[in-house]
């Protein structure tokens, strides 16, 4: 496949692997080691698509990320939006079609698999051109370990698109020999297809490794924590402004030299090289020598630089001097360029020539890559001698090198880099010189001429002359939105949408800000530019997720009893990051029947329920009273050793936040239980206290959540059931009483028996290592099977608390709400001088008599269960919003003992309104609900010693 | 010639506004040109006639968190005190269009508050219901209501956080920041209003308690009332008086992906599991998160928050899986103890203040405007942002908005 | 994703610790005997400086210790006391 346009020889692909892909419907054929742009380029395919705002026909117009036309759809072998033909790599199967600027998202799901990675360094080497492996090179010899990431499928960059020599020979065997060595020092890492595109404090840097379509997992997101960084990102070519400018075969000067030598593939046959500047001339020479006919070189400079010019010279090409390109002609491709003298003051260009041409080569000059360096909290300032904006000040341990650092020529860059490289493993700690560097002919570059506006156009040509060709803005754009009254850069882009598009104005964004200076008068410099912003090059969104999905997206925290409730085939809720049983229905029943069902159970015979969730804080220390006297708002030092109590707690703003059980196991040690999702932050709370504010106080703090398993065995019958499997335990009343715990063997098993009821029932809490919980729930279960013993889950537990009047923090309560709101003054101590939260309870808005109050609702008796969040009005009729409302239902539930439902609720002075009828809202309806106390069931605590 | 379908936004005006040198005196200054200085300005000179005023901003105009909101509008807050004066914004913002005569964008596409605990589906009912009695427009929908609405929603029990249900208002939706900003700009330009960009404020001229002007990068300005609308610089300014606030300033991030074909039909919230996203205008997917966990200035936050959020906008949203981030950004939001603004008189004779709205400041915008205007005009607060006030720190008569409705953003 | 230097792990990545605001607020010492505006200062108000600040992190995932470092808000720099050598980068 050696057609037009394909070198007979030459480039790195590989020609004798063939690979077949369509786009826009069409069949062809280019090589391995292809991107989708070269490939369609050696077919002669040059346009590639429209624009997004006017439909013009637009081509390829580079070589790399920096593309601002050619946008492609993947179709296959899975969509994919949005990317750029020039850095997709060709594979087998690729289906691509041409995109006028949005992307289409796939409806199935993605099939690909995300990883992500975390990586430690001495050295972080960002791009492997010649600066970046000579960096490399020099901190790798020193034994410091170096990553070494780009974003091209191979090393090389910028050597990779140009025929030059080092040491002499090609290039290539340079950069072979180099990648070798780095690949074969063991504290390398060698990251090809590897795009480093953020970079965040203290050297935290991320990029997506490309790993390919049929790998194992087709990206992986590298999160680098670098000591010490290198920058060796490189520089983007700039197009120029002028009439015409958008046509299809215009390309930057630069990219045509990398499809002939590093693709073999001539973009054209006939050029123009419309330049300010040298490098357009080595693209003319090159091309020139692979066969192109070359019809002008164009320099707005006065004079070409004496190399250049007789490098021009023997090859027989013209070079126009003080000459633009004004004008190009030609439908879906370029045909011809208009070629004027620049004029001199405001007089109109006279068109001197057009020349034919397929391909007009732009250079304006080279805008290093200061993405990462920016990012990283360098500044930038413009220079006047590259015309380019350059790093400046550096953060710490971050060292821009080469074209990127405004270096541009090859000798200077492998210098600079080795230096940077041995640097940056220096300040590692490692003994690092530079490595030798090959040597390079390439001789100085000359400065560019500032060119951003060719002068003396009429400003009908203002609609012609693209700005931003991936958002289709023109001069007439910038003019608009400068005529409007706007002066910051800022603002401009806003207006007229430049460099927001896809290459986040990699092209476009300085050449913009050279447009408004002009326009405005101004210097480029006081223009400035817009911030540089993570990430360098897009980055696909399921690249970020990584493996994180799923249940991966969250841990999943189950008990020792798991296993049993899956065999069950119960429903879970999610409580935290713990899977808790909800309710087991048998099989025909619903949740409303299942709920009933072990509520009655709980009343009347016996029910157990795994609450192995409810986390549990060791509390030791010889001040460890005096501690839990302070976050507690009720007294727990009077507390004796063998009993419990039950505890409040509140922030200091007075707000309850968490509750649980107080256990004092020995003179200097506590075991308190706090609620299943409230545990961590509880911990964490009572450290800040004690670390921050009571360092004094001698106590330690362990979570000890997952070393029980705990079991509650509730109802009248409970303590038959205890009684079959332990012996050793007296388990009557007197000897072991309510809110009392004991040590025993529970099924064979030392365990820690508390008598703890959040039901009202006659309960016990039965602790055993985690190890046996399993064992010790078989054989409880076991024991009580004669007696139907009932397993119930979260929502059986809720309603038989609720009819006792319990709350539970975090559903009756939301912050706002205090002890004494939800009637639970007796939790808080009147002997204390402090503890958190007290003094809060005396400020203005807390003792208002016409607080929330936690009360019982009492809805008609053959109603329907009125649902949890419904808000309360005291009006029989609804007026006209806003209506005033007195509160909401916490919790609602149909009970099984009172045979109706019943709710819970926080209302506006509700203990003055007992007795009250107001009407729950719900949907549009108003149901009547009667105030009552918040404890609907056995007030007196009878059935609590069974 | 073909245009893609909505890829591109409607044509600004041929004019905008000027950038005049500060005047030595005004009647009123504004300190902060972003969304809700631009919008008190504007109420001024309309509902109270004030035009002798200036709208001094410290870099370009609504450059601060007005230029790098995700711009969801919507008014379904908890508390009365919160709803009154969102659904007053919304009101403005149903008619805004009209009256700035600039194309705002203002899509009222609705928005979805996911549920995905049982305790979601409680709080969410309980705003819902809330809502409705205050005359906002909301509704409870179940999983399968939810998949309606937004068919590319997963649904399914597959999540770790299943969609439970949401809440749901129609009249919600999103607009475009920076048109809002320059229609208001635009209209005090022509009303004779100075808008000084690149004016620094730095400290404030007094008379015992008295506030009589402000000193700045551009010269010292006289000025009869000086009103505070600058977000999370608030405290830098106030620490120059000792007025301190209780409020904290934290990085908030966003990002978008490239343009898209619209697939998006409404505005997506869940806090439980961190992530709102919405398609704006040319097709870019929106999305933001929570704010960043600690104290900074920085108008940058910390990559794993990102992360986070683009996780839960898979998990989600499977179809975005390859779309891309194109860019990710941050502004600095004022955080209160209990997630709700701070806006009223101050200490200090002739100074305002209206600051801590957090993540929520771009949907309040008109609605802040027209109370903070009545507040500077009569010294004295709207009877809307009355609530707002100081004082409530040490009563205790907070408006907590994050601990009942988990609704911040 | 700050590299924040535990005294007693050493320098984590910020994921690993719980955020706790301003350093050296202490809980007075009388609170009963302040007035509610008083109150509210220490439960509501804090320093919220552009510049170096006192804050406090707690190592969540490692250590559980509470500790302050002192950290330029504008640039996330961590110093060491008295120091304008930043400690991490």
């Amino acid at each position: 496949m050696t057609g037009e346009y394909r070198l007979a020889e030459g480039g790195r692909i590989n020609r004798d692997r063939p690979v077949r892909f369509r786009f826009d419907g069409h069949e062809y054929e280019g090589f391995d080691g292809d991107t989708l742009a070269s490939a369609l380029l050696a077919n002669g395919v040059h346009q590639v698509g429209t624009s997004i705002r006017y439909g013009r026909p637009r081509g390829i117009a580079s070589a790399g990320p920096e593309e601002p036309n050619a946008l492609v759809q993947i179709e296959e072998p899975f969509p994919e939006p949005m990317l750029t033909a020039t850095t997709v790599a060709l594979h087998d199967g690729l289906v691509a079609s041409s995109l006028p600027g949005q992307g289409r998202l796939a409806t199935d799901p993605d099939p690909a698999r995300y990883d992500a990675i975390n990586a430690h360094c001495d050295v972080l080497v960002v791009g492997a051109g010649p600066a970046g492996l000579a960096a490399a090179l020099s901190a790798a010899r020193s034994g410091a370990r170096v990553i070494i990431a780009d974003s091209d499928t191979e090393f090389g960059g910028s050597l990779l698109g140009s025929d030059e020599e080092l040491d002499h020979a090609p290039a290539g065997r340079w950069i072979d020999r180099v990648t070798a060595e780095l690949r074969a020092t063991p504290e390398v890492t060698v990251l090809p297809r590897t795009t480093v595109f953020g970079c965040y404090d203290d050297n935290y840097l991320v990029a997506v490794e490309h790993r390919g379509e049929d790998t194992f997992t087709r990206q992986r997101t590298w999160h680098v924590r670098a000591r010490e960084v290198v920058l060796a990102t490189g520089s983007h070519e700039r197009p120029l402004v002028f009439p015409g400018n958008d046509r299809p075969g215009t390309m930057l000067a630069g990219s045509a030299r990398t499809y002939v030598h590093r693709y073999g593939v001539l973009p054209g046959h006939r050029a123009v090289a419309f330049t300010t500047n040298d490098s357009a001339y080595a693209a003319a020479v090159d091309l020139h020598d692979a066969g192109v006919e070359i019809a002008a070189v164009v320099d707005v400079r006065p004079v070409a630089t004496t190399l250049w010019t007789a490098r021009c010279v023997e090859r027989g090409i013209q070079i126009l001097t003080n000459c633009a390109v004004t004008g190009t002609s030609g439908t879906d491709r370029v045909s011809g360029a208009q070629i004027s003298p620049v004029p001199s003051g405001d007089s109109a260009p006279t068109v001197a020539s057009e020349l034919d041409c397929d391909l007009l080569l732009v250079s304006g000059g080279w805008n290093p890559a200061v993405h990462l360096h920016s990012q990283a909290r360098g500044t930038v300032r413009y220079s006047e001698e590259i015309c380019a904006l350059v790093p400046d000040r550096a953060t710490r341990g971050v060292r821009t090198v080469g074209a990127a650092a405004g270096t541009f020529t090859t000798g200077e860059c492998l210098r600079t880099g080795s230096e940077a490289g041995s640097a940056a493993a220096r300040a590692t700690g490692f003994d690092a010189d530079p490595a030798e560097v090959p040597s390079s002919p390439s001789g100085p570059v000359t400065p560019p001429q500032p060119t951003w506006l060719l002068p003396g156009l009429s400003a009908d040509s203002d609609h012609d002359q693209f700005v931003d060709l991936a958002r289709d803005a023109t001069v007439a754009d910038v003019r608009k939105a400068v005529g409007a009254g706007m002066s910051s850069v800022e603002h401009i882009k806003r207006f007229t949408t430049i460099g927001t598009a896809h290459d986040q104005g990699k092209t476009s964004g300085l050449l913009s800000s050279g447009v408004i200076a002009e326009l405005l008068g101004v210097e480029v410099a006081q223009v400035g530019a817009t911030t540089f912003r993570p990430p360098y090059a897009p980055v696909a969104f399921a690249a970020l997720a990584g493996r994180d999905r799923g249940d991966l997206y969250d841990p999943i925290r189950v008990t020792a009893m798991h296993d049993w409730h899956l065999a069950q085939q119960c429903p879970f809720e999610n409580v935290g990051q713990w899977k808790r049983p909800w309710y087991y229905p048998r099989p025909g029943e619903d949740m409303d029947s299942a709920v009933l069902r072990e509520c009655h159970a709980v009343r009347t015979g016996v029910g157990m329920q795994d609450v192995s969730t409810l986390g549990k804080i060791d509390v030791q220390g010889p001040d460890a009273a005096e501690f839990l006297d302070l976050v507690y708002t009720n007294k727990m030092s009077t507390l004796k050793v063998g009993r419990i109590r039950y505890g409040l707690m509140c922030h200091a703003d007075g707000m309850v936040f968490d509750d649980g059980t107080v256990m004092r196991t020995d003179e200097h040690r506590y075991l308190i239980s706090t609620t299943s999702g409230g545990a961590a932050g509880v911990l964490e709370w009572l450290e800040d206290w004690l670390q921050t504010e009571w360092p004094h106080l001698r106590v330690h703090l362990t979570s000890v959540t997952e070393h029980w398993a705990t079991i509650a065995l509730a109802g009248p019958r409970s303590r038959d059931v205890l009684a079959r499997v332990t012996s050793d335990i007296d388990l009557a009343a007197d000897a072991f009483p309510f809110m009392s715990w004991t040590d025993g063997t529970v099924a064979g098993r030392a365990a820690r028996v508390c008598r703890i009821s959040f039901s009202g029932e006659l309960a016990f809490e039965i602790n055993v290592p985690w190890w046996h919980g399993r064992e010790v729930w078989d054989a409880l279960y076991e024991a009580g099977s004669d007696l139907d013993i009932t397993p119930y889950g979260t929502e059986t537990m809720h309603v038989l608390r609720a009819e006792k009047g319990f709350p539970i923090v975090g559903q009756d309560t939301d912050g706002t709400v205090t002890p004494h709101d939800l009637g639970m003054s007796w939790a808080v101590s009147k002997k204390k001088d402090d503890f958190l939260g007290m003094r809060s309870f005396s400020r203005a808005d807390t003792v208002r008599s016409d607080r929330k109050h936690l009360v019982g609702l009492l809805p008609p008796a053959d109603s329907a269960v009125v649902p949890e969040g419904t808000q309360l009005v005291e009006l029989s009729e609804l007026p006209e919003p806003p209506v005033p409302m007195l509160g909401h239902i916490t919790s609602s539930y149909r009970s099984a003992a009172l045979d109706r439902p019943f709710a819970l609720a926080l209302v506006k002075s509700g203990r003055d309104r007992i007795g009250q009828t107001v009407y729950g809202h719900v949907g549009d309806r108003l149901v009547p609900v009667e105030i009552t106390e918040p404890v609907f069931y056995d007030k007196e605590g009878n059935r609590r010693d069974g | 010639m073909p245009r893609t379908p909505g890829a591109d936004l409607p044509d600004h005006p041929d004019w905008l506004w000027n950038s005049p040198e500060p005047k030595h005196s005004y009647d009123v200054v504004i300190v902060g040109g972003g969304g809700h200085g631009l919008a008190t300005a504007y109420y001024l000179a309309v509902n109270h006639g004030i035009t002798n005023m200036a709208v001094l901003e410290s870099g370009w105009l609504a450059g601060g968190n007005m230029a790098r909101n995700t711009t969801i509008i919507r008014s379904n807050y908890l508390w009365d005190e919160s709803a009154g004066l969102y659904e007053h914004a919304m009101k403005l913002w149903e008619g805004l269009e009209d009256e700035l005569d600039y194309p705002l964008l203002f899509s009222q596409r609705g928005v979805l508050n996911l549920a995905h605990s049982l305790q979601d589906v409680r709080d969410s009912k309980r705003r819902v219901g809330a809502n409705r009695l205050n005359g906002i427009d909301a509704e409870w929908l179940d999983a399968d209501q939810v998949a309606e609405i937004c068919p590319i929603l997963n649904t399914s029990e597959d999540l770790r956080y299943p969609v439970m249900g949401a809440t749901w208002q129609p009249r919600a939706g999103i607009a475009k920041h920076d048109h809002v900003a320059w229609g208001f700009a635009r209209a005090l330009d022509r009303m004779g209003v100075d808008l000084v960009q690149n004016c620094q404020v730095t400290g404030f001229d007094r008379i015992g308690d008295r506030i009589t002007g402000v000193r700045t990068t551009r010269g010292d300005i006289a000025a009869g009332k000086v009103a505070l609308a600058a977000a999370g610089s608030t405290s830098v300014l106030t620490d120059e008086l000792g007025l301190a606030l209780p409020i904290q300033s934290h990085p908030l991030q966003a990002l978008v992906s490239e343009l898209l074909e619209p697939v998006h039909p409404t505005v997506v919230m869940s806090n439980a599991v961190h992530v709102y996203v919405s398609q704006a205008h040319k097709g870019e997917l929106v999305l933001g998160a929570g704010i960043d966990a600690y104290n900074s200035y920085g108008q940058r936050g910390a990559f794993h928050t990102i992360e986070r959020e683009l996780t839960a906008a898979v998990e989600l949203f499977p179809m975005f899986s390859r779309a891309h981030v194109l860019r990710t950004w941050a502004g600095v939001v004022d955080v209160t103890p209990d997630a709700s603004a701070i806006m009223g008189l101050t200490p200090f004779e002739n100074l305002y203040v209206n600051c801590g709205w957090g993540t929520g400041g771009f949907k309040a915008t008109p609605g802040v405007g027209w109370c903070y205007a009545h507040t500077i005009a009569h010294d004295e607060p709207h009877p809307l942002n009355a609530p707002f006030n100081l004082d409530r720190f040490a009563t205790g008569a907070l408006v907590d908005e994050h601990g009942a409705a988990g609704v911040a953003h | 994703m700050m590299l924040i230097p535990c005294p007693w792990c050493g320098p984590r990545n910020e994921t690993e610790f719980h955020y706790g605001g301003q350093a050296d607020v202490p809980y007075p010492a009388e609170p009963q005997e302040l007035s509610d505006v008083e109150w509210a200062r220490f439960l509501f108000y804090r320093a919220n400086p552009k510049g170096l600040f006192s804050e406090r992190w707690n190592h969540q995932a490692g250590c559980r210790r509470w500790f302050t470092v002192r950290r330029d808000t504008t640039t996330n720099e961590i110093f060491q006391d008295d120091s304008h050598e930043a400690v991490t980068r």
